[in-house]
């Protein structure tokens, strides 16, 4: 899609979107009723939870410990259930 | 379950060729797969992907997940698509349009996808010898248009289409082997993986795409929507499913079985039924007719991984011993008499015979040379 | 220069397809368009055209490996007839909307059941509205002709969209004909490389194919539709072109004899050649007779074709498919675009040579006759089947 307003007139040939990943404009966090709440004081850092996440939005900070992106964290609890020192809470969004 | 070094990121490539803020259902296990294939392939790939969860959960215009070059156009024919996109590349670089160098030509898709409207063209570009690699990402049933059942649904299972009822225990059928289909177009490169293995499918993934030629891997995706469980149990489903037999992963390389995971011994399967939805309405004589059904399976592959390599004859499981073969071990045919003699030190030359030694009484154990 | 020589028509189009330099060819046999494939084939394989051709077990891949190839920057080319086409059905669609310019040898063909390998439009109007060009040839030459205009106009990145090259099973795919075959310096000036919008390459990654919800598709179909039509414009500069290089004429509609005529007869396809003996028999008569022929079906020329039949009193049109349940489709299209006309023709509407049946020089004659006595007397408003028993 070329830049502009979403009309017809803007497409690129057969419909082609030519920025690569711009889905990540998209918010998936709405869908989330739990979100992941990390014990760092129990984290070795091993970094489970980055290569389970299905969306992925955990990374890693400075300090190497490990944050979700809630912008995108749809709540699965996989972080939670595979950390290897149980570091991970999923707590109820109420509950903030 | 897979052994993995600790600080895991440090091991795998940080990119990530599948942008967040896709689509996909809450936990799960196909995205997850996708996104390691992606992380093994790099940025060096082209993609045609089949119609199905991941088109749809990745590429809602004006938007795409993806990061690398891919191409949707229907439901049964990636394969077809792949084998075009690979043509074209490879009289694009002899007329020098396009640089020299590979670039892997991939094509995906779910288990209906493969192993049903789309196995024609899957089995067209195997037999031609596209250099591909096909990814079959098998969630066990049309999860995108609502459970329905696939030839890739497992026995006992409940989808919409084949729901257990008064007359119904639900799916009636065995699931379709897909990798040993792939296997039977004597390609270089099948496997099997799990997205609960994230280290050994990105191993496998990356081995299939270098290998020249077609290659297929046969992916397990946990379903949560589809098989009814807790989203966060996704990695623990698919463990279940590899350490019950239920699900083994494996390699056929050139002809050759290697099991990637042996077990001396495996969970009951009852432990991954169990934990699922799609799977309540089984009584335990159902479990037990799974289970036995798992392990007949399970050595049935025991003894294609045997049988790899070997020089010397091996025992062949009463459930793939042919006629021919019966005979000869009961010493019925001449022929039969004289190798069975001859491989187990007897002269037959002349009337009489002596053992040289005592012969060695033959185990009807199957699993024998299964284990390495 | 060109030279002239004698060959079979499918050998013609292969022969049209080589001078294009085109660079992967995916097909499945099927009569009567399989000489066509067959003898590319035998070109790539001994090295006469530097090309993949992937001989596909399907016509479903056929089309969908020249989806994928033509997608990955080749210039991609098929060749497909009657039952093949449906099965590429799905694909053509795909093609079209996602602006991709394969070019298709269509060797028309009837549709089962019962099964038929004989010859007539039953498969190109089942797939009229898939958003291809459309054009119908009637000769070897024509063919040999609009295959190197399907490439050039197709591929120009104002137009982008897959071309079909009509010509009929077995009249012409299996004839012997003298035609003129282009060099190769003339048909490099005529059709430059193909140079596509996006195409799929790691160093620029583009995502093709997504998925259009209902705040979207809309767009995506008016885009579509709006850039089929601005075709025309391109189209007529290929055939301006054309007749530069080569010094053959062609239109979007193309009259014989039409000049004050009072009857026009209308063909699409082969038989417009025994219409043409028809009009100048007639002629000869000192009847006012003449022949207006559809060479460009879709996007479907009505101002062209208002503007051929004006003045004639009766317009006769010959089907060689049937739309069950309605009208023949080429008659259907003429009443829609000369429905706003003030002042339009009576038309009379016959469908014939269904199924490899020939219509021949009588049968023409009868047409002309019956069709000037249906209007006559008002009662054109059924069709009539040409030599039905």
């Amino acid at each position: 899609m070329a830049d502009g307003p979403l009309t017809w007139k803007n497409f690129i040939g057969g419909f082609v979107v030519d920025k690569p990943g711009n889905a990540a404009e998209y918010q998936t966090g709405g869908w989330r009723s739990q979100k992941p709440v990390w014990d760092n004081t129990k984290c070795i850092k091993c970094g489970v939870c980055y290569i389970y996440c299905p969306e992925p939005c955990i990374r890693q900070t400075a300090e190497g410990y490990f944050e979700s992106d809630l912008f995108y964290c749809k709540g699965c609890g996989i972080c939670a259930r595979e950390c290897w020192t149980n570091a991970i809470k999923m707590v109820q969004e109420e509950e903030v | 379950m897979e052994k993995f070094s600790i600080y895991a990121p440090r091991l795998v490539n940080p990119e990530e060729n599948f942008a967040p803020g896709h689509r996909a259902c809450i936990g799960c296990g196909e995205v997850l797969a996708v996104r390691y294939a992606l992380k093994a392939l790099g940025p060096n790939v082209i993609a045609a992907n089949a119609t199905g969860c991941m088109e749809i959960i990745s590429s809602c215009l004006p938007t795409t997940s993806w990061k690398i070059p891919w191409i949707h156009v229907l439901f049964e024919n990636a394969s077809a698509v792949i084998s075009g996109v690979e043509a074209a590349r490879k009289v694009l670089a002899r007329r020098g349009k396009i640089p020299p160098g590979r670039v892997f030509c991939l094509a995906m898709g779910g288990d209906g996808a493969t192993s049903d409207i789309g196995l024609q063209s899957l089995s067209g570009a195997l037999e031609r010898g596209h250099d591909f690699l096909y990814i079959c990402f098998d969630n066990e049933a049309y999860m995108n248009t609502g459970v329905q059942r696939s030839s890739s649904t497992p026995y006992g299972a409940s989808t919409t289409t084949a729901p257990p009822g008064k007359l119904s225990i639900g799916q009636w059928s065995q699931k379709k082997n897909m990798a040993a289909i792939a296997a039977a177009h004597n390609i270089p490169y099948v496997a099997t993986a799990c997205s609960s293995y994230p280290f050994d499918l990105m191993a496998k993934v990356k081995k299939a795409a270098e290998v020249k030629g077609p290659a297929y891997v046969h992916v397990l995706s946990v379903c949560p929507t589809g098989w009814r469980h807790a989203t966060d149990i996704t990695i623990q489903m698919g463990r279940l499913a590899v350490e019950s037999g239920i699900f083994p992963l494996y390699e056929v390389e050139n002809g050759r079985y290697k099991l990637t995971f042996d077990f001396p011994k495996l969970r009951p399967v009852k432990q991954y039924l169990k934990l699922q939805g799609r799977f309540r309405h089984l009584k335990d004589e159902e479990m037990d007719k799974i289970q036995k059904q798992v392990d007949k399976e399970w050595l049935k592959l025991k003894s294609l991984v045997g049988m790899a390599g070997e020089k010397k004859p091996v025992p062949v499981p009463a459930q793939v011993e042919g006629r021919a073969q019966r005979a000869e071990r009961k010493g019925q045919s001449a022929k039969g008499k004289a190798q069975r003699a001859k491989r187990q030190g007897l002269k037959t030359s002349g009337t009489k015979t002596t053992p040289t030694r005592r012969p060695r009484k033959k185990s009807k154990k199957v699993s024998r040379r299964g284990k390495k | 220069m060109s030279h002239r020589t004698g060959l079979e028509v499918s050998h013609a189009a292969a022969e049209a397809v080589k001078l294009a330099r085109v660079e992967v060819v995916a097909a499945y046999p099927i009569t009567p368009n399989t000489h066509v494939p067959e003898r590319i084939a035998e070109m790539v394989a001994n090295g006469e055209l530097d090309a993949e051709f992937i001989p596909v077990e399907s016509e479903h891949s056929a089309m969908s490996a020249c989806v994928g190839s033509s997608a990955a920057g080749a210039r991609t080319f098929t060749a497909t007839s009657g039952q093949g086409l449906e099965l590429m059905h799905e694909v053509m669609s795909v093609a079209s909307s996602m602006r991709l310019p394969i070019v298709l040898s269509l060797a028309n063909r009837a549709l089962s059941s019962p099964l038929s390998v004989w010859g007539d439009h039953s498969d190109v109007m089942a797939i009229r509205d898939c958003g291809w060009i459309q054009v119908f040839a009637e000769n070897g030459q024509q063919t040999f002709d609009l295959l190197l205009w399907a490439f050039r106009v197709g591929e120009d990145p104002r137009v982008s969209f897959p071309v079909i090259v009509n010509f009929d099973g077995f009249h012409v795919t299996h004839v012997i004909e003298p035609v003129f075959i282009a060099d190769q310096a003339e048909v490099d000036r005529y059709l430059p490389p193909f140079k596509p919008n996006a195409v799929l390459d790691p160093r620029r990654p583009v995502t093709m194919g997504a998925y259009g919800p209902p705040f979207i598709y809309s767009e995506t179909k008016k885009a579509q539709d709006f850039a089929l039509h601005q075709a025309k414009e391109v189209m007529l500069q290929g055939f301006a072109e054309f007749e530069k290089i080569f010094g053959r004429k062609y239109n979007f509609v193309e009259t014989y004899k039409a000049e004050g005529a009072k009857v026009l007869l209308m063909v699409i396809g082969s038989f417009a050649e025994t219409a043409m003996d028809l009009v100048d028999k007639l002629r000869e008569k000192g009847e006012a007779v003449g022949l207006v022929r559809i060479r460009l079906w879709r996007p479907f020329p009505q101002e062209e074709l208002r503007q051929a039949v004006r003045g004639a009193e009766t317009l006769i049109v010959l089907d060689r498919a049937m739309c069950f349940g309605t009208l023949a489709p080429v008659v259907s299209e003429v009443k829609a675009a000369l429905y706003p006309e003030e002042k339009r023709p009576r038309i009379v509407s016959f469908v014939g040579g269904l199924g490899g049946r020939d219509v021949r020089l009588e049968e023409f004659e009868y047409m002309v006759k019956r069709g000037i006595e249906l209007a006559q007397k008002g009662q054109e408003e059924a069709y009539e089947t040409i030599g039905i028993r």
